[in-house]
């Protein structure tokens, strides 16, 4: 019962939010206007056969009339809708039009969904590109019940997407394996991440803060899990924030072509295998969905061999690419770390230069 | 009666060989309701997954296994058998022909079911699991990603699309062949109108369906690229066929309820049905428009703007046939006199909760709103209203309406009643707060969910076990009734009730209308 405590002080909202972009505004205006009218209709619908109800009972002694036809009414209840729904139409439309004028952005996002993480680049003319994955930050402990849930409990991820405040905003989508789709209900976007096609959507959010949403496509097994969280922040923040991401990716990329020492890398090694591989092979190296790391013979073998099962995965199995999703220090702290934990012991250390070197072919 | 006359064979071979259109509509219903169990079994398990927040009894790909066979067993297991079980019934015996104009054929589409539904119930405890990727199959989710049951969930599909046209191609044939001297098409009852609409709407779209589902086993097997844009295909193509199918779909499932709903009401109101032509043209009108609208369902998959217009456009327009259908229904009970039976229980509550998703489904075709909406729980709830307080609850009261003409007995009405009580509380309490969660942001298909949406998730869990319940109360009374209700032997059971299905004996002999019978008068009048 200690688990349900969260729950009475979170609240039951019960409508859309009007959100803070325009966009958002004018949709939730649509939103209510369209309410209001069915509310309406149905009040005056319900009303006349609820009425018939009580006063044309035969329990009453109602005797039924027998008319069942009349040309005029029928064509006043098919025109009166028609001229509703164009009412509708109207403001419907130019909305659609707002939410489809991607021209004109002052900053473009490519966001890429993987099964089942988001990963975010933003692509500028100049300097050193930056780009990171967005994984749920949720711990295993808290989903299982075993520890209590935290206020954002499914919506908060470990590195959220950064964006200025009164600025055009253009995403591009994408997906890497299966569909996804990339919604953050108070900036009023909802787009596909189709793989293998790119959709646009954009957004100007005007007020500072952070925004929460999850993926809203059916992407397999952990779809409920990869959430979006988007921190909006001022201009000379953000500024000062893309500064500093492309300083740390100057530094990632000068590590690459340096040589670590073996604790360097079995450390780095371990974050990466704990947050990116022990969902599938077993926090002792020992398998499930995956197979055992522990005395396997890929990773005990040839370092060509196992260098290809992580950066190409093993097609038509759930282990995937991450040639991609990780960096050359990262593929080289993870392949150290998994040749010489779990009692593999093979003494081997890769260094960044060697991964860099086998991605060259 | 001449010498030919004669009643069923006995034991299992009555039913495995059987071409009567009686037989065959009995075991289409009951194999629907064991279908109804199932599917309703398996929301039982989404419902107590989903009763807390975290996950408690089933793992999230197990989740999804549910989800998906949920819906495939409730829209092709339950309640498509289910009008078609109510057609056999009840089309010969309402245009007065002695039987199905094709009766082998009948038995055929009806014996191909049980086989096509036990392969996907098998799927299950297949290595990989159940089909995990929702009853619309998006690729490649469901071919590339798909687990290996996939090619097995493609044959029952294909069993079924094929046992649907065969059953669409006999209402057709029937209706258009075997009505009596007299019965000419504008004197039909209006269940016969909605179903030969619906069967021409699925022997259109079904061979569509049976594509999809052919061009995902050659992208699985066969190396093909259809749906898979790294070989020059498009995943989105498979939404375009998918829709093209689904949407169409969606009327073949509320059409026959429409039927249901046009004779029950006027019964109940002892008057006839209003403006009974225009409700054969908005059903028309209906059948039509859902071929131009399937793209509603994507808003969100980046179409051109133009193309989000049209679909818009088309889609709202769809309200203003529904209105008129509405709009007749509540004139048809006005100075009437009016009597409530749990047949017209269940079709006012159909009015009311079709109603309301109706509304939704208005909301939800205004394309910038639906950007909010799509995906989440309130398009759960716009669904479900339209298909279970539409279609299963129209179908139940069919149910209770021609149970005694069926059995000769007559169902317990207090027990109705209370079923239908029970049932429409606790549909609504499942199915109105997720209008609210879905609003605040719950997307669908998630196995756990943030803690805003607790409460609201948990009273849907308790009016889903409610509602689940009374369907057991609903197995209970027809049972009771079959085996020991009360007998009725008046033609019309009704005093209301109009049409030659209630000129026949009580219980309906085994063979009806071997002679075609005199039709008295033009439907629409008394
Ligand atoms: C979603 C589950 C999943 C994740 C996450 C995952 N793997 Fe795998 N991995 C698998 C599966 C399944 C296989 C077996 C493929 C096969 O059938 O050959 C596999 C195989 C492997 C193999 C080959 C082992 C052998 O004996 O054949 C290596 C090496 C490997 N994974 C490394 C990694 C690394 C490194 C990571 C993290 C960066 C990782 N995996 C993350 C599922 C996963
Ligand atoms: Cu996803």
């Amino acid at each position: 019962m200690a688990l349900l405590a969260p729950m009475a002080t979170a609240q039951n909202q019960v409508n859309m939010s009007p959100g803070v972009t325009e966009i958002g505004a004018d949709i939730f205006g649509l939103h209510m206007l369209i309410m209001w009218v069915c509310v309406v209709i149905g009040i005056a619908v319900f009303g006349v056969m609820f009425y018939s109800i009580y006063a044309h009972r035969k329990s009453k002694g109602h005797q039924a009339s027998q008319f069942h036809e009349s040309t005029k009414v029928e064509v006043a209840w098919t025109v009166v809708p028609f001229l509703i729904l164009i009412a509708m139409a109207v403001p419907a439309t130019s909305t659609l039009l707002e939410v489809y004028d991607n021209d004109e952005a002052e900053l473009d996002i490519l966001i890429t969904g993987y099964q089942w993480k988001w990963k975010y680049e933003y692509l500028t003319d100049s300097g050193e590109p930056v780009s990171f994955f967005s994984n749920l930050a949720t711990p295993q402990e808290e989903i299982y019940n075993t520890q209590t849930k935290g206020e954002n409990y499914l919506l908060e991820v470990d590195e959220p997407l950064v964006i200025p405040v009164n600025t055009k905003v253009r995403f591009l989508i994408t997906a890497n394996d299966v569909i996804h789709s990339w919604w953050v209900p108070e900036i009023a976007v909802k787009r596909d991440a189709i793989p293998g096609f790119i959709n646009e959507a954009w957004t100007r959010v005007h007020t500072e803060g952070l925004y929460r949403g999850q993926c809203t496509e059916l992407c397999g097994a952990y779809h409920g899990f990869m959430p979006v969280e988007v921190h909006a922040v001022s201009r000379d923040e953000f500024d000062v924030w893309l500064a500093a991401k492309r300083g740390a990716a100057v530094v990632r990329s000068a590590l690459a072509t340096q040589t670590l020492s073996v604790d360097d890398l079995m450390a780095q090694g371990k974050g990466i295998y704990d947050r990116a591989c022990l969902a599938c092979h077993g926090a002792q190296g020992e398998g499930g969905v995956g197979n055992a790391i522990a005395g396997s013979q890929v990773v005990l073998g040839d370092l060509s061999g196992h260098f290809a099962a992580v950066a190409k995965g093993v097609s038509g199995t759930a282990m995937q690419a991450f040639g991609a999703q990780l960096d050359d220090v990262e593929l080289a702290a993870v392949l150290t770390y998994q040749r010489n934990a779990f009692g593999n012991n093979t003494g081997d250390v890769v260094q960044p230069g060697d991964v860099t070197g086998m991605k060259n072919g | 009666m001449g010498d030919h006359y004669h009643g069923p064979a006995t034991g299992v071979t009555r039913w495995l060989f059987t071409t009567n259109h009686k037989d065959i509509g009995t075991m289409y219903l009951w194999f629907s309701f064991a279908m109804f169990l199932l599917g309703g079994f398996f929301a039982m398990v989404i419902r107590a997954e989903l009763f807390q927040p975290g996950m408690q009894l089933v793992e999230p790909a197990f989740f999804n296994q549910m989800t998906t066979l949920h819906g495939l067993i409730m829209v092709f297991g339950a309640i498509m058998p289910s009008f078609v079980g109510l057609a056999n019934w009840l089309i010969p015996m309402m245009i007065g022909a002695p039987d199905m104009a094709l009766p082998r054929m009948n038995n055929w589409s009806f014996w191909i079911l049980p086989p096509a539904f036990l392969m996907l119930a098998s799927t299950l405890f297949m290595e990989g699991g159940a089909p995990a990727f929702g009853w619309t199959f998006y690729a490649p989710l469901s071919t590339t990603y798909a687990p290996p049951s996939v090619t097995f969930f493609i044959f029952a599909i294909h069993i079924l699309g094929v046992s649907s046209i065969m059953g669409s191609i006999n209402i057709i044939a029937t209706v258009m062949n075997m009505r009596a001297p007299g019965m000419t098409y504008m004197k039909m009852p209006l269940f016969v109108w909605t179903w030969l609409i619906t069967a021409f709407l699925l022997v259109a779209v079904m061979p569509v369906l049976a594509g999809a589902v052919t061009m995902m086993l050659m992208d699985v097997h066969f190396g093909t690229s259809f749906f898979s844009a790294a070989g020059g295909g498009d995943p989105v193509l498979f939404q375009h066929i998918f829709w093209f199918f689904g949407h169409p779909e969606v009327y073949i499932i509320i059409l026959p309820a429409f039927g249901v709903v046009s004779q029950i009401i006027p019964a109940f109101s002892r008057k006839p049905l209003f403006g009974y032509a225009s409700m054969v043209y908005a059903t028309a009108s209906i059948a039509f428009l859902s071929f131009i609208v399937w793209a509603h369902h994507m808003y969100t998959v980046g179409m051109p703007v133009a193309g989000e217009l049209f679909f818009m456009y088309a889609t709202m327009l769809i309200a203003v046939p529904t209105g008129v259908k509405v709009f007749n229904w509540i004139t048809t009970m006005w100075r009437g006199a009016l009597s409530f039976e749990t047949p017209m229980l269940f079709c006012i509550g159909f009015l009311v909760l079709f109603t309301l998703g109706g509304f939704t489904g208005l909301m939800l075709s205004i394309a910038p709103a639906d950007f909010q909406y799509h995906d989440t729980y309130f398009v759960v709830a716009h669904f479900h209203y339209v298909m279970v307080a539409g279609a299963v609850f129209s179908m139940t009261a069919a149910v209770y309406y021609w149970l005694p003409k069926w059995c000769g007995r007559m169902y317990n009405e207090s027990m109705g009643k209370a079923h239908f009580w029970i049932s429409f509380i606790g549909f609504n309490i499942t199915f109105f707060p997720q209008h609210f969660v879905g609003l605040a942001g719950m997307p669908r298909r998630i196995p756990d969910y943030a803690l805003q949406f607790a409460d609201f998730n948990m009273m849907s869990s308790i009016g889903a076990f409610i509602y689940g319940a009374s369907q057991l109360l609903f197995l209970y009374n027809v049972v009771a009734t079959i085996v020991a209700g009360e007998r009725v032997s008046d033609e019309k059971v009704w005093d209301g009730a109009e049409g030659l299905e209630w000129t026949v004996p009580t219980p309906a002999p085994y063979h009806t209308f071997e002679e075609p019978p005199l039709v008295p008068k033009p439907a629409g009048t008394i």
